[in-house]
């Protein structure tokens, strides 16, 4: 199979582990962020983020838009 | 900020100013992030997009004060509210005109029906177990959010309303899809592991 194949059926197949929903997600988010600019781990304390951002676009894409506001506006 | 909003009176009127002012910001931000695929809106019409989404942003924030305990900075907890209701309707007014493709021909695309022996060695293997499984293995409506979303990506905000739904609902549904699918493919024998970081 080739990396696009792989890719795609990733893409298809969503996150292998457990992830949060989308409202806990949506929940989380500002910590999460926040966590990752002090350079820790988020995902330790909110098991399940990471997985959920990579299986819901809409939610990384909130996520994404965050990190860059943020990240900004503290230079 | 935080302690005017929770107090009354001119001290809270200007907060709140401030609140949307900052909202405003944050919705500008998104729309700024977002402008190839909405080229096609005037700059008033931008500015209208982002005061509506700051407007219910603050509807929000202020209605949830009391939930807010402190474990982030109170802005970056107010900014993902408007970057929720900014890219909500950004990905709606993108999506206003088109029609939205829930149909099976996506999945055809994805593993086109085999007529000989040659297609079928080009074909993986994978790939065409996962259409076969969707086909087979998903309920009508599991079948048709997959298709809409994984398949034919649209945008989950953008089906959520056509469906008079929520985002939450349709990834719930769309999560069990992909576990059903999981589960089949395992059941047939195929190694698929971790496969599944990143859409």
């Amino acid at each position: 199979m080739s990396g696009a194949e792989r890719d795609l059926v990733g893409r298809l197949l969503g996150p292998a582990g457990p992830e949060v929903s989308c409202e806990t997600c949506f929940e989380l988010l500002d910590r999460y962020v926040e966590a990752e600019l002090a350079g820790m781990d988020p995902e330790a304390p909110m098991p399940g983020m990471r997985a959920h951002l990579d299986g819901c676009p809409a939610c990384r894409e909130d996520h994404d838009s965050l990190l860059d506001l943020v990240r900004g506006e503290r230079g | 900020m935080l302690d005017a909003l929770r107090a009354g009176g001119p001290r809270r009127d200007a907060a709140v100013a401030e609140l949307h002012a900052l909202l405003l910001r944050g919705a500008r931000h998104e729309l700024a992030r977002r402008r190839s695929s909405l080229a096609g809106l005037s700059q008033g019409e931008l500015d209208d997009l982002a005061h509506q989404a700051a407007d219910d942003a603050a509807t929000a924030v202020l209605g949830k004060l009391g939930t807010f305990r402190g474990e982030s900075r109170f802005t970056t907890w107010a900014y993902k509210f408007v970057l929720l209701e900014a890219g909500v309707r950004a990905r709606r007014r993108t999506w206003r005109d088109r029609e939205v493709p829930v149909a099976d021909d996506g999945l055809d695309r994805l593993a086109p029906p085999v007529r000989s022996a040659h297609q079928a060695a080009e074909q993986s293997e994978l790939l065409a177990a996962v259409v076969e499984a969707v086909r087979r293995d998903l309920t009508p409506h599991q079948r048709e959010v997959f298709t809409a979303l994984a398949v034919n990506q649209v945008p989950i905000d953008v089906l959520a309303e056509r469906l008079a739904t929520t985002r939450g609902a349709l990834y719930k549904t769309l999560h069990d899809a992909r576990r059903r699918l999981r589960a089949s493919l395992a059941g047939r024998g195929f190694d698929i592991g971790d496969a599944g970081a990143g859409t």
